[in-house]
């Protein structure tokens, strides 16, 4: 066992975990934080999708261990306090009707948040490109584009 | 599924790395970015005793320009090459190959060090780097050696390095002159079917996919400097080589391919004979 300190959605949070645990198992199995899901064995579907100091990464495809020392935000942290409303990503997603199942979309959430602040012009072709990662089998992903066009957009015009 | 278990290790210089796989021997890996080798590790296609932790290397994280050349450190990972504005004038087609590999979340991880020592013929950037003649930096017990490109890759999933040697940096020639890179695949977010990437006008002409690691197409790159046109050119991509054949394309469909996106290729670069 390895004993690990990270900051999961701004708490410090000590984990002794075997090396070989994924870091999505730690988030749903350790710290039962279950709204990160997961979809595939290949690190293909992007359902595990969270933040890694800020960036996209895929759950799946990092051991735990590696996360020492990061901060990692999963979808149940970018809400902020209770009562304080959805993301400004969850609010287009609910708005534009860009989910069915829902399956996808924690990982969907937190690749397009991560994507618009990757890529500030961002088209329809970009959203699409950028979010080739993560697979919805229900959406046909046209209301999923036009949530996160809307998000980046209603951004560009804030700054 | 989960992987096997294994003794974790944190490497805390290049030097303590070396140290540590001198020690483990074929037993252990080193660990960078984790994208090849993790899915690998999940299907129990990999089983290192020890995994040898590279990822916290922050000083092998750069972009540099050297008299020449750009100097890029074994741990920059896909999205740095990507946005990085130095790459962009110097080297234009790498950055824009690494903009191509899998999807954002794969780029925040996967290393060009992890790249090349994985030696997968399907994949971008060795290929890319391969057309742009770069040079590999290995670092081993008894200190750090160059090996040219065309030397590295020695076989499928198979390259020069020794058992106890660690990519520390990748050495590309500045390369402004025409360049394009041709990706055919037909799902997202996959490994190309086949890819062509040309550097310099037309002088460095590389295949993704094409054999059982990255190639020089060497007798189109001979016909352009002998004067042949684009089109003649283009026709010679695949020729003598033996593409593999899967579920995506057979041999001669693979071949096809070749010289379609060579020619796209050569056009968009601007090439001609000289
Ligand atoms: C979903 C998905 C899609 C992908 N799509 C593409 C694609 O379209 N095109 C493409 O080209 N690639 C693709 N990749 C692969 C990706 O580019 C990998 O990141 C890359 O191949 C490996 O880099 P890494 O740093 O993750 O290496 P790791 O997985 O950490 O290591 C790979 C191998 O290299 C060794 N190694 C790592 N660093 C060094 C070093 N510095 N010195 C010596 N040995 C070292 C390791 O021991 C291991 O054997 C994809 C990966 C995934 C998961
Ligand atoms: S679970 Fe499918 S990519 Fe992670
Ligand atoms: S909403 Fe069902 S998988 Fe995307």
């Amino acid at each position: 066992m390895k004993s690990i300190t990270l900051a999961v959605n701004g708490t410090e949070r000590k984990l002794d975990v075997e090396p070989r645990t994924l870091l999505v198992h730690a988030l749903r199995d350790e710290l039962r934080l279950t709204g990160t899901n997961i979809g595939c064995d290949s690190s293909s579907c992007g359902a595990c999708t969270v933040l890694v100091d800020g960036q996209s990464a895929k759950a799946c495809t990092m051991f735990a261990v590696q996360a020492e020392g990061t901060s990692i935000t999963t979808i149940e942290g970018i809400s902020g306090a209770e009562g304080a409303g959805l993301h400004p990503m969850q609010q287009a997603f609910h708005e534009h009707h860009a989910l069915q199942c829902g399956y996808c979309t924690p990982g969907m959430v937190m690749a397009a948040i991560s994507l618009v602040e990757e890529y500030p012009e961002l088209d329809d072709r970009g959203v699409r490109h950028g979010l080739e990662g993560n697979l919805c089998r229900c959406t046909g992903y046209q209301n999923i584009v036009n949530a996160v066009l809307a998000c980046a957009g209603a951004k560009e015009e804030q700054s | 599924m989960i992987p096997a278990s294994f003794d974790y290790q944190v490497a805390e210089s290049p030097e303590h790395a070396v140290a540590l796989l001198t020690e483990h021997g074929d037993e252990a890996k080193l660990l960078a970015g984790g994208h090849s080798l993790i899915p690998m590790m999940r299907f129990r296609l990999a089983t290192p005793a020890v995994l040898i932790d590279v990822g916290r290397l922050q000083d092998l994280r750069y972009i540099n320009a050297t008299n020449g050349s750009i100097a890029i450190g074994a741990l920059t990972r896909h999205s740095e090459l990507e946005h990085s504005k130095l790459l962009a004038q110097s080297v234009p087609l790498l950055a824009s190959v690494a903009a191509l590999v899998g999807d954002p979340a794969v780029r925040h991880r996967g290393t060009i060090g992890g790249t090349l020592a994985h030696s997968d013929p399907a994949s971008d950037l060795p290929a890319a780097l391969l057309a742009l003649g770069a040079t590999i930096v290995a670092r081993g017990p008894h200190g750090d050696r160059e090996i040219a490109i065309t030397d590295f890759f020695t076989g499928y999933f198979e390259s020069a390095l020794a058992d106890d040697e660690m990519i520390v940096e990748v050495r590309v020639p500045v390369s402004t002159g025409g360049w394009d890179y041709q990706k055919f695949n037909r799902r997202a977010q996959d490994w190309a079917i086949v890819g062509v990437a040309v550097a310099q006008g037309g002088s460095g002409v590389s295949l993704v996919n094409m054999g059982s690691t990255p190639l020089r197409a060497s007798a189109t790159e001979q016909a352009l400097a002998s004067g042949a046109s684009v089109a003649e050119a283009a026709t010679l991509a695949a020729e003598g080589l033996q593409p593999p054949g899967d579920l995506n394309a057979d041999a001669e469909f693979r071949s096809h391919l070749a010289r379609v996106l060579t020619e796209r290729a050569l056009v968009a670069a601007g090439a001609s004979s000289t």
